[in-house]
């Protein structure tokens, strides 16, 4: 199902998402789609070009981008607003709180620029808390694309989908690792993209491609990996990773953001209640991120295959 | 003009009864929006209430959200659900919800309480309409304690910048909010030059005179190119002696003996 490491094309999620909405833009009329001014970054403005009489600039007002994007929804259109992370999930938390998910309306928050690997804009820009904070709101689904195949995927799922949805993407180039003619993302379904019995890797976003090489690495060492790609953050396939718990015994979590509300504490719940085995969650250690260059700064906040490899000798060794 | 006026009476009596009866709950600024609220809803807005999800009827968004017993007796007596489910406002497992909840009440157009988010979404509609180039305006009532929200004056920026001129905003301009009077908790006057260097058409009335309430509808619907907003004078708790110009009958619901008074005043008061 994977991409052989050879032929590695890398291509940013938000890249992927600005192509997926022209698609659909001509496909279904009732899609609109608004910016609060970072079309260029968050890549509305591929959309804008094709179709400027449905796309609308809010102007730097996110809150308002949301509450516009509420009424959008009220009268049946499909919005999807766009701004990065840290400015829909932080600035118009609330909004998105009452005026979308409480009365469940149609609204796409499709946010860009998400994680450490926003890069030299720093820690003001990198949202590392979004996911926990859109996970904990009732009738939100929350996806977490991997590479531009499933952005692609997911994008279209969301459009389908009635109800409002998170997407998480990413201003990084990340690999691209699945073939879409192979590869089927649906909504509350994980994918197993390897098997292998001696532990499991649960995984999203550009954490996949790292899971990938550390099983890979882990395998010369003679561990065999199961590697599971949870782009549903919300809802989450518990049956999956209940079963991968079972196959392996161990799991390790990997996710570019904060471990505190995100995919690590999700499986930590799931496994707790229903087939405790140990577990390591590699992701943000409860802090801020930094300027820098993107790759160091993951390394530098333990976002590698190298930590997850780390993490699976520590969880093996917990084995009973 | 006296069956709305009739009406609103009625709508009045309406919230002194519900308010009791939930012994919880905002009288002041229901009672002050309760003509602006007559004159929209058996007047202005095209609604079926046969048909609640026609597609081209008005939309109303009750930016203040916690005026929910004035937008619910309207609806009741406009007939989208029967008048006695008014008397189980907030109870548990009833649909009424101590503010407006689309999901659960009929008629209601968008789920509102916190304050502010309710013009936006009223914009986001109004937008929608001008999209697809429908006949359908948007009417979304206010209040001044309201006016030091961010996002109204976001949304207002974007309204104009859209030329939403099928949205109309009202404002229940009482004077007063939660803690005291608008103007010392937090100054937000002048509003008419505000609104007006925002880009809206501004139109400034009594908002307990019917014809003056319906003649700024009139001109807002025939003003084109910008939204309207009517800054529409009133005086919170209106109709009940006791309540009026009373900060602190915002959200206290009355008792059964204060309720008793209050009716026999709405019963024999000169409204409108
Ligand atoms: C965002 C938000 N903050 C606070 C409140 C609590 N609150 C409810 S009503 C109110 C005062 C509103 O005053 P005003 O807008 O003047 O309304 P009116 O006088 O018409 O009742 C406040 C602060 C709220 N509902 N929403
Ligand atoms: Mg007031």
């Amino acid at each position: 199902m994977t991409k052989s490491e050879e032929k590695v094309i890398k291509i940013a999620t938000r890249d992927a998402y600005g192509k997926a909405l022209v698609k659909l833009g001509g496909e279904n009329t009732d899609i609109v789609v608004l910016d609060a001014d970072l079309s260029k970054s968050t890549k509305t403005a591929d959309f804008n070009k094709v179709y400027p009489e449905r796309f609308f600039n809010m102007g730097i007002a996110e809150q308002n981008l949301i509450g516009f994007s509420a009424g959008l929804a009220a009268v049946g259109k499909i919005p999807f607003a766009s701004t990065f992370a840290i400015f829909a999930a932080g600035r118009a938390f609330e909004q998105i709180r009452n005026s979308v998910a409480y009365p469940k309306l149609n609204v796409k928050i499709a946010v860009t620029h998400a994680g450490i690997s926003v890069g030299e804009d720093g820690g003001s820009h990198q949202a590392i808390e979004d996911l926990a904070l859109m996970r904990a709101i009732p009738n939100m689904t929350v996806l977490v694309p991997a590479d531009a195949v499933e952005t692609d995927q997911i994008i279209r799922a969301a459009a389908e989908y009635q109800g409002p949805v998170y997407i998480r993407m990413g201003r990084l180039a990340v690999p691209v690792l699945f073939d879409d003619t192979k590869y089927s993302f649906a909504i509350g379904k994980a994918n197993i993209i390897r098997e292998g019995k001696d532990v499991a890797i649960i995984a999203n976003g550009l954490m996949v491609a790292e899971a990938l090489k550390a099983a890979e690495e882990l395998k010369e060492q003679g561990i065999e990996s199961t590697v599971v790609n949870c782009a549903s953050l919300k809802p989450l396939d518990e049956e999956t990773i209940i079963n991968a718990a079972k196959l392996t015994g161990a799991v390790v979590t990997a996710e570019e953001h904060s471990i505190i509300g995100g995919l690590g504490s999700a499986v930590a719940e799931v496994l707790s209640e229903n087939i405790p085995v140990p577990l390591r969650r590699v992701g943000v250690k409860d802090t801020f991120g930094e300027s820098g260059n993107p790759e160091e700064l993951l390394k530098k906040y333990g976002l590698t295959a190298q930590e997850i490899v780390i993490a699976v000798r520590e969880v093996i060794k917990q084995k009973k | 003009m006296t069956e709305i006026k009739e009406m609103a009476r009625k709508i009045r009596m309406d919230i002194i009864e519900m308010l009791t009866m939930a012994k919880s709950g905002h009288p002041g600024g229901s009672l002050s929006a309760a003509d602006i609220m007559a004159v929209l809803f058996f007047d202005e807005m095209r609604l079926d209430p046969a048909n609640k999800d026609w597609s081209e009827r008005d939309r109303f968004v009750l930016s203040k959200g916690h005026a929910a017993p004035v937008y619910y007796a309207a609806l009741a007596n406009k007939g989208f659900f029967p008048r006695e489910e008014l008397l189980k406002l907030r109870k548990t497992g009833h649909f009424l919800q101590g503010h407006p909840d689309m999901r659960k009440v009929p008629g209601v157009d968008m789920s509102t309480g916190s304050l502010g988010h309710g013009i936006s979404a009223a914009g986001g509609m109004a937008l929608a309409g001008k999209i697809d180039k429908k006949s359908f305006r948007v009417y979304s009532l206010l209040g001044d304690g309201e006016m030091a929200e961010g996002l109204v004056w976001e949304a207002a920026m974007a309204a104009s910048h859209y030329k939403l001129d099928n949205l109309v905003a009202i404002l229940d301009y009482n004077g007063l909010q939660i803690d005291g009077a608008c103007e010392e908790v937090m100054k937000s006057s002048p509003l008419d030059d505000k609104w007006r260097a925002f880009g809206w058409n501004v139109l400034e009335i009594d908002g307990h005179d019917l014809k003056e309430i319906k003649e700024a509808l009139e001109k807002a619907k025939n003003f084109k190119g910008k939204p309207t907003i009517i800054i529409a004078k009133t005086i919170k708790g209106k109709g009940v002696s006791f309540m009026e110009n009373q900060a602190g009958w915002h959200g206290n619901a009355p008792s059964s003996e204060q309720a008793e008074l209050a009716l026999a005043e709405l019963k024999g008061g000169e409204l409108g």
